[in-house]
C-alpha cells in the first residue's frame, strides 16, 4: 500500500484511476473491502472473440487504408429477409396502439413461438412446446446452464488453469482431431458431469454422424451425465448427419439442446434462440432439470425481446423458412468456395461442408502466429485455432459469414500469399 | 461374506447403473442387513421416480434453497386460478408491475425504422458491442448523468435491470454477503440465493441466513437504521422504491454514501423509478459526493417507455470502483458481459436512442404523468376510506397498510371480493408482511373501476 506522499507528481496529472495489479502502479482513491471474485481471478484472457478485435483495431492503425476483410467472428452480413422485418415492423406499430400494446411476456417466451420451434424444428421428435424455452440467444442460456468453459471458470467448477498443459485442471477436454474423425475417444474420458458438445461443430465444421452421437448418448446414460448440445449450426447440414441430438433414442433423459436464430436468419444482432429441456431429464434426487432452469429463466431474465420473437415467428413460416434457407445456402457457397480455395493450395481443409466454418491445417505451426502471418500479409482476419483450446493449436479457423465479393476477394488474397510462401 | 456375495448378486441385476456392485460400500451394506430386503435401494424416492431414470448430476443445492416460485409468476398464477373458477369475472392487474399504455410513435417509428433497415444492405448490422451501441451509451451519459463524472465507457447497456442484476451476482461470486431493504425487490435476494451467497431459509423469521435484511417501515421513513448493521459486502438499495414507492432524500443518501465508504462496501443501487420523483429527492446516487468509488447503478427503461416487453436498461459501474485488491470492478463486469451476453437486441436499443431525443423526453414524460396520475387515484381511494398510505408520491406503486392482517390472506380476499390483482406485501420479503402493494399500471378506466371495487369493499 502507498501512502498519498509517495505518489509520484504526474500520477496525479492524471484524471483516471489506475489500480493496483500485484507489482503494477500505485493505487490511488478509496478501496472497496470487497474480495474480488477468485474464479474471475482464474480467466486467462478476455473472451476470445474482444481479444481478436484489439488485434484488428491495431491492424488498423498500423495500416489505416488497408481494405480488412473480416472471417474471423462468425458474424452474419446478409439482410434480414423482408417477411421477417416486415413482421417486426407490423408487431412495432402495433406497440404504439391500444389492441396491440404488449408488456412484459412469459419468460419461457411466447406461446406461439414455442409451438412454432416444436413444430418446425423438431418436426416429428416429440418435443413439447413446454419444454422450448425461448433466449436473447445461446451464448446468454449458456451462462445460464451455467457450464461451458469460461464461464465454468466464473462460477467456480473450472478448477485453477495449468499453464504447462493449457487446460483448466476440472475440466475434461475431449480432443477432437480428423485421426478420430472430430470425434472424441470416449473410452479414454474419465466421468463427467456435464458434457458440451457442439455439432455441427464451431470452429471444425465436423457434424456427428448417427453413430457417432449414439455413441455420445449411450457414454452420458452409462455415466449419469448430462449432454448439453448446441445445434445452432444444425441449417447448414448438407447431409444426413442427424439435426437435433433428439434424433437419437434415449437423447430425451440425458441431453439439453441449445439453439439459436442467429446463424439460422442472421439474427446475430437482433438476439433470439431457444433451448429445449426435455421433462424426462432428472438431477440424481429425481428433480427435473426442467423444473429449476424455468427457475432461472424468471428470476435472472425477463423473457427475450417482444419485437425479436415477432421476427423469430415469422421465420418458421413456410415462406419464412424458404427465406432463411436462401440465406444459410448464400454462406455455405461461400464456404465452398472458401475450401476450393485452400485444397487447391494443397492444404488440408476440413469443415466447410455441414458448418459455415472452414477449418485449415497449418502443421508445425502456432495459431497465433498463422494468424498474425495472415492478418499482417493479406489484411484478412481469421481465428487461430487455440483460442478455442490447445486442440486447435495447429489449425486457423476461417468464417464463411462474409459477402461474396469479400470472400472472392480473399480467396485471391490467401491464394497468392499462400502460393509465395511455398516458392 | 456370502450375504454380502449375494446382495450383490441381487443388485447387478437391477437395472439401475447406481446399484452396479463398484458402488456399494459399507454404510448401505449395514442398513440392507438391518432391512433383510432383496433389492436394495441406495436413496428413498418417490414411487413414480423409482422407474424414471435419474441422471447423476446433483441439483444445485443454492436453487433448492428457494423457498417458492419468483414472486410475480405466483402472483400470475393466482389469478389464472381466480380466472377459471370466475370465468366472467373483469379482472383488473394492478399486482405485477406491467406497464399498459402504448409506446410513444416517436419511440416506435424509430423502432420499426431500424427493423426495416436490417433488411437492406446499408442498414443491416450483425453482432454489435456487448457494451451497446456507442450512441446509445453516450446519450444515456449525457441524459441522465449530466456534470456528475460520469464517462460514455462507464455505460454498460442491458435487455432489463433484473437481467443485470444477476450479471452482477455473477460478477460478485459466492464469497460476498449482501444486505437488502426488506422489504424489496425479489430478485436481489432471490439472485444471491442462487448465487451461493446465503445459508438456508429460517421459516421463523422469514429469511435467508448470511444476508442483511435492512427494515424499511413507516416509523424509520423507510430508510435503514444503518448503525444496527454488520458489515455486508454488497448493498442493495432502491429509490424510489419498489414496493413501498419511498423516494430516498439527499441526506439519506449521503448517510448511505458515508456507511459504504467508512465498512468498504459497495452499493448496487437501482433508479429505475427514478423519472417518477416529485420532489427534489436525487436521481441518481451518482448526485451524492464520493459515489463513485462505492456505487453501481442500475436503471431501466421498462418503466420510462413501456419497455417491459421490448428490453432494455442500462448499469453504469464506474471506473473508480474497486475490490479490496485494487481491481477494476468495470473489468469484471465487462468480461461478464462479454462472456455470459451478447448484448442487448439492436432493434430495441434503436428504439432507446429515440427514447432519449427531445421528443422522445417528452414523450415519455407524457406517459409518466399519466401513471403518476392513476396513482393519485388510487392514493387518494385509500386514504379516503381510512388507510394509511404510503408511496404514491415518486413512485408508481401505493404500499397500503393492513396492520395485524397477513398480508396474503388480503391480497385472497380482495381478488375474491373485487376481481382486482394486487401483490402481498410479504412476498416482499417479511418486512412487507401487514402490507399490500397496489401498483399503478393500467387503463385510466380500469383503474377508476377497481378504485370503485375498492370502495365498495371498504366502505
Amino acid at each position: 500500500m502507498f501512502s498519498p506522499d509517495s505518489l509520484q507528481p504526474r500520477m496525479m496529472l492524471v484524471n483516471r484511476f489506475s489500480c493496483t495489479l500485484k507489482n503494477q502502479s500505485v493505487k490511488i482513491g478509496h478501496c472497496s473491502k470487497v474480495p474480488r471474485n477468485v474464479n474471475m481471478e482464474k480467466l486467462q484472457h478476455g473472451y476470445l472473440f474482444p481479444e481478436i478485435e484489439r488485434h484488428e483495431l491495431l491492424h488498423l492503425k498500423k495500416y489505416p487504408n488497408a481494405n480488412v476483410i473480416d472471417l474471423g467472428i462468425g458474424d452474419t452480413t446478409k439482410p434480414l429477409p423482408t417477411i421477417v422485418t416486415s413482421r417486426m415492423v407490423d408487431f412495432v406499430r402495433g406497440l404504439s396502439t391500444a389492441e396491440g400494446y404488449k408488456g412484459y411476456g412469459p419468460e419461457q417466451g411466447e406461446k406461439a413461438l414455442r409451438k412454432a420451434i416444436a413444430a418446425e424444428i423438431y418436426k416429428n421428435l416429440d418435443i413439447k412446446p413446454s419444454e422450448v424455452f425461448v433466449s436473447d440467444g445461446a451464448q446468454c442460456d449458456i451462462s445460464r446452464l451455467q457450464a461451458y468453459i469460461d464461464s465454468s471458470v466464473i462460477i467456480g467448477h473450472a478448477g485453477k488453469f495449468v499453464d504447462r498443459i493449457g487446460k483448466y485442471e476440472n475440466i475434461e477436454y475431449m480432443t477432437c482431431g480428423p485421426q478420430t474423425d472430430f470425434f472424441p475417444d470416449l473410452h479414454t474420458i474419465s466421468r463427467p458431469q456435464l458434457i458440451f458438445f457442439c455439432s455441427p461443430n464451431n470452429p471444425t465444421g465436423h457434424a456427428a454422424t448417427r453413430k457417432q452421437l449414439q455413441q455420445l448418448v449411450d457414454f452420458a446414460k452409462v455415466n449419469g451425465s448430462i449432454i448439453i448440445y448446441d445445434s445452432a449450426y444444425s441449417a447448414y447440414i448438407t447431409d444426413n448427419s442427424p439435426k437435433s441430438i433428439f434424433e437419437i433414442p434415449g437423447a430425451r433423459e440425458v441431453a439439453i439442446e441449445v439453439s439459436s436464430f442467429s446463424k439460422l436468419a442472421g439474427f446475430t444482432g437482433v438476439r433470439l434462440g431457444w433451448t429445449v429441456v426435455p421433462e424426462e431429464l432428472l438431477y440424481s434426487n429425481g428433480f427435473p432439470v426442467l423444473h429449476d432452469f424455468n427457475r432461472i429463466v424468471c428470476t435472472c431474465f425477463n423473457g427475450a425481446s417482444s419485437i425479436s420473437q415477432a421476427g423469430g415467428l415469422a421465420c418458421l413460416s413456410p415462406e419464412g423458412l424458404n427465406a432463411v434457407q436462401s440465406l444459410v445456402d448464400y454462406y455455405m457457397e461461400n464456404a465452398r468456395i472458401l475450401v476450393n480455395a485452400l485444397t487447391s493450395l494443397g492444404l488440408t481443409v476440413y469443415g466447410g461442408k455441414n458448418a459455415p466454418y472452414v477449418w485449415v491445417r497449418f502443421p508445425g505451426s502456432k495459431s497465433w502466429d498463422v494468424f498474425a502471418g495472415i492478418l499482417e500479409n493479406t489484411h484478412i482476419i481469421t481465428i487461430p485455432g487455440s483460442g478455442f483450446g490447445p486442440g486447435g493449436e495447429g489449425y486457423i479457423r476461417i468464417s464463411a459469414f462474409g459477402q461474396r465479393d469479400s470472400i472472392l476477394e480473399a480467396s485471391e488474397r490467401l491464394k497468392y500469399l499462400l502460393y509465395q510462401e511455398k516458392l | 461374506m456370502s450375504i454380502t456375495q449375494n446382495l450383490t448378486i441381487s443388485i447387478s441385476s437391477s437395472s439401475s447403473p447406481f446399484l452396479a456392485p463398484s458402488n456399494f460400500n459399507s454404510r448401505s451394506q449395514v442398513s440392507l442387513n438391518a432391512k433383510r430386503v432383496s433389492i436394495c435401494k441406495c436413496v428413498a424416492t418417490p414411487q413414480e421416480a423409482e422407474t424414471a431414470y435419474k441422471t447423476k448430476v446433483s441439483r444445485n443445492e443454492n436453487i433448492g434453497k428457494l423457498q417458492a416460485g419468483y414472486l410475480f409468476p405466483e402472483i400470475a398464477r393466482r389469478r389464472s386460478a381466480h380466472l377459471l373458477k370466475y370465468p366472467d369475472a373483469k379482472i383488473i392487474s394492478l399486482g405485477i408491475g406491467d406497464t399498459t399504455e402504448p409506446i410513444p410513435e416517436v419511440i416506435t417509428s424509430a423502432l420499426a425504422k431500424k427493423s426495416h433497415a436490417l433488411s437492406t444492405l446499408e442498414g443491416y448490422s450483425g453482432y454489435g458491442a456487448e457494451q451497446g451501441e456507442k450512441p446509445l451509451r453516450s446519450a444515456i451519459a449525457s441524459t441522465f448523468y449530466p456534470d456528475l463524472g460520469i464517462e460514455d465507457d462507464d455505460i454498460f447497456v442491458s435487455d432489463g435491470a433484473k437481467c443485470d442484476i444477476s450479471r452482477l451476482q455473477i460478477v460478485f461470486g459466492s464469497n460476498v454477503k449482501m444486505a437488502v431493504q426488506d422489504p424489496s425487490y425479489p430478485a436481489y435476494v432471490d439472485s444471491s440465493v442462487i448465487m451461493g451467497q446465503t445459508g438456508l431459509y429460517q421459516k421463523d423469521v422469514q429469511k435467508f441466513a448470511n444476508i442483511e435484511y435492512m427494515r424499511c417501515n413507516p416509523e424509520n421513513g423507510f430508510f435503514p437504521d444503518l448503525s444496527s448493521l454488520s458489515r455486508p459486502d454488497i448493498i442493495f438499495f432502491c429509490s424510489p422504491n419498489n414496493p413501498t414507492g419511498a423516494a430516498a432524500t439527499r441526506e439519506q443518501l449521503v448517510q448511505l454514501v458515508r456507511f459504504a465508504k467508512d465498512n468498504g462496501s459497495i452499493i448496487v443501487y437501482d433508479s429505475a423509478y427514478a423519472m417518477y420523483i416529485s420532489g427534489d429527492n436525487p436521481r441518481s446516487i451518482f448526485e451524492i459526493p464520493g459515489a463513485k468509488e462505492v456505487a453501481i447503478e442500475t436503471s431501466s427503461f421498462s418503466k420510462y417507455a413501456g419497455f417491459t416487453g421490448v428490453r432494455l436498461g442500462w448499469t453504469v459501474v464506474p471506473k473508480q470502483l474497486l475490490f479490496s485488491d485494487g481491481f477494476p470492478v468495470a473489468k469484471d463486469f465487462n468480461r461478464i458481459v462479454s462472456t455470459c451476453f451478447n448484448g442487448a437486441s439492436n432493434i430495441s436499443q434503436a428504439g432507446g436512442l429515440a427514447c432519449l431525443s427531445p421528443e422522445g423526453l417528452k414523450a415519455m414524460r407524457g406517459v409518466i404523468g399519466f401513471y403518476k396520475e392513476n396513482t393519485n387515484i388510487i392514493v387518494d381511494t385509500f386514504d379516503s376510506l381510512g388507510f394509511k398510505v404510503y408511496g404514491g408520491k415518486s413512485a408508481p406503486y401505493v404500499w397500503v397498510h393492513f396492520p395485524g392482517q397477513n398480508s396474503w390472506d388480503v391480497f385472497s380476499e380482495i381478488l375474491e371480493k373485487t376481481h382486482v390483482v394486487t401483490t402481498p406485501g410479504s412476498g416482499f420479503g417479511p418486512g412487507g408482511e401487514g402490507f399490500v402493494r397496489v401498483s399503478a399500471f393500467g387503463h385510466r378506466e380500469n383503474v377508476l373501476e377497481a378504485c370503485r371495487r375498492f370502495k365498495q369493499l371498504y366502505k
